[in-house]
């Protein structure tokens, strides 16, 4: 590890391993940083060393992952892993915390692949023990071999649910139920985007396969559910719900040891706005992303982004965004003259639109209900300080304008997460709540550190 | 409550999680070997004093923090367990050691 490169890329997942790639291969002098201790992001976290039935359980798509870490391993990229960035700002000067000592290096140009994370699901109970995201149960498996013992339900709505259910049940994991969130009016809302979404039909079937393997096992599913809640005392024991039925509700009640929530994925933003990167808010994907041009350029001159930070697109797209971004910060390196770089981006371009096609269909049926946008006034919606909706309301009516107001009337945000897990519901609440433009209501700031640091560590001794 | 699944069998390492002694796969992070052990919580949260159990396992949520190694607020989920570590709750706020 060197004090400084020509290019930092953050972030080992497909947008960063791809990034980081081509940028050896054109010359550049790169390093790629990452917290975990194998490349692969969360996506194809521990992708190398997966192997036997975990690979089997997993799939191809995860394991096709694997391909990119092996690349990486034979390039002449830097690796640095293990380290947490916890500091990060314009003058690109990145804090890495390794093995309980703090370093500094900068660079030239960055490309930040933060990547996703998953969109808060604020509901009654959901910081209880025994909830966690669906996410969370998939690391478990990838990374750990774990999966749920006792009874598990898992609810929501979007593909990695339903890849989820098809994943645990290759591995024979038995599950209660699928409670859906989806709203019934969401396919009539998708069906637009459907012509377009034929384009990258294998994703279709896909989805298909994994509803196929659902039903095949004879897995109680209920769909457009309202009013999720997961009840208990001091942790999870039942997850509750209403089903329609006609005008008439049928309250549902099934008893639970694990409850796994997801609705979507959402950008990634934290590392971008340490490094002063603009955010704008996208209403399709009804969230926050950093804002770029096609190449991945950020408001910030010498920073590029690549991958779900910028807008959700999928593995595939990210690592075609990852290459596109290496060629463009060959070109501003003088490693290419423009020419090349658009020769060489022409096929990346063409791959990277067939797997974006699928989008506009899956973000509109899996848009997030409202319920869970705009939480009930008892309901936490910052786990960290424990801030319910409510009391976001009633500093959006005592006149807060935004979150970063908010935060100081309420603590909203002021905890260790620094607003990732309640940032999206608190800008929706006020803006809701004000009848302001979410744009004008705009999204925390963040600060370091960025991570927890002791003065020991901070010093490197 | 999470179980490991067959033919993952690797080599193993002890841990001390509350004071007991734990036998648990190399490799995995501190938060799925507390998980694995059936514990119900990895720490009280400062405001309310309510449990929590690790939430997204990749370093964004925070409520996995716990004392490693005699150190607070150590996210539990991005580190992983070495031979002999010692593993704590956390209640509430992190307290500064006091001098000997």
């Amino acid at each position: 590890m060197k004090q400084h490169y020509e290019l930092l890329v953050i972030g080992a997942g497909p947008a960063g391993l791809a990034a980081a790639n081509d940028a050896a291969r054109l010359g550049v002098d790169v390093a790629l940083v990452d917290e975990q201790k194998t490349p692969g992001g969360q996506i194809y976290r521990n992708v190398s060393r997966a192997r036997g039935q975990l690979s089997n359980y997993l799939g191809k798509d995860y394991m096709r992952g694997n391909q990119l870490v092996v690349e990486f391993q034979q390039s002449a990229a830097d690796y640095i892993d293990n380290a947490s960035l916890w500091y990060l700002d314009e003058r690109l000067e990145a804090g890495l915390l390794i093995e309980g000592a703090s370093r500094f290096i900068s660079c030239d140009q960055m490309i930040l692949a933060s990547g996703a994370q998953e969109r808060p699901m604020p509901l009654p109970g959901w910081h209880k023990p025994g909830v966690m995201t669906a996410g969370a149960g998939q690391i478990l498996l990838k990374s750990a071999a774990m999966v749920p013992q006792g009874k598990l339900v898992l609810a929501g709505s979007g593909p990695l649910l339903l890849l989820l259910a098809a994943q645990y049940l290759r591995a024979g994991v038995a599950i209660e139920a699928i409670v859906d969130t989806t709203p019934a009016s969401r396919l009539i809302k998708a069906l637009p985007g459907f012509p377009r979404a034929l384009g990258a039909f294998d994703y279709l079937l896909k989805g298909l396969s994994y509803m196929h393997a659902i039903r095949k096992a004879r897995i109680p599913v209920y769909k457009h559910v309202d009013d999720l809640r997961a009840e208990g005392e001091a942790r999870l024991e039942a997850v509750c719900f209403s089903v329609r039925r006609g005008k008439a509700a049928r309250e549902m009640r099934i008893e639970a040891d694990t409850l796994m929530l997801h609705q979507g994925v959402i950008p990634n933003t934290r590392l971008p706005l340490a490094a002063g990167c603009d955010l704008e808010w996208d209403r399709q994907q009804q969230s926050w992303k950093v804002s770029r041009d096609d190449w991945g350029q950020s408001s910030v001159d010498r920073v590029m982004v690549a991958g779900d930070c910028g807008g959700i697109v999928g593995a595939r797209a990210a690592e075609l965004q990852g290459r596109l971004s290496a060629l463009q910060v060959a070109c501003k390196l003088n490693k290419l003259d423009p020419d090349q770089r658009d020769r060489a981006a022409t096929s990346i371009s063409k791959f990277l639109n067939r797997h974006l096609s699928l989008r506009p269909f899956i973000d509109a049926l899996y848009a997030p209900a409202p319920a869970y946008q705009l939480p009930a006034d008892d309901t936490l919606v910052c786990r960290c300080e424990e801030i319910s909706a409510g009391e976001i309301r009633e500093a959006a009516r005592l006149g807060c304008v935004g979150p970063n107001q908010a935060k100081a009337f309420t603590r909203c945000g002021m905890g260790p997460c620094q607003g990732c897990l309640c940032g999206t519901t608190v800008s929706t609440l006020i803006a809701d709540e004000t009848g302001a433009a979410i744009e004008d209501v705009g999204y925390f700031r963040v600060r370091p550190p960025l991570k927890p640091i002791t003065l020991g560590e901070l010093s490197g001794s | 409550m999470f179980r490991r699944i067959e033919d993952s069998g690797s080599d193993t390492v002890t841990l001390w999680i509350d004071k007991r002694e734990f036998q648990v796969p190399a490799g995995i992070s501190v938060a799925a070997a507390v998980l694995l052990c059936g514990f119900d919580k990895v720490r009280n949260t400062p405001v309310s004093g309510s449990p929590r159990l690790p939430y997204c396992m990749m370093g964004i949520c925070f409520d996995c923090l716990m004392c490693i190694d005699g150190v607070p607020n150590q996210q539990a989920c991005q580190l992983e367990v070495r031979q002999n570590m010692t593993i704590e709750y956390q209640r509430g706020a992190a307290e500064l050691p006091q001098p000997e």
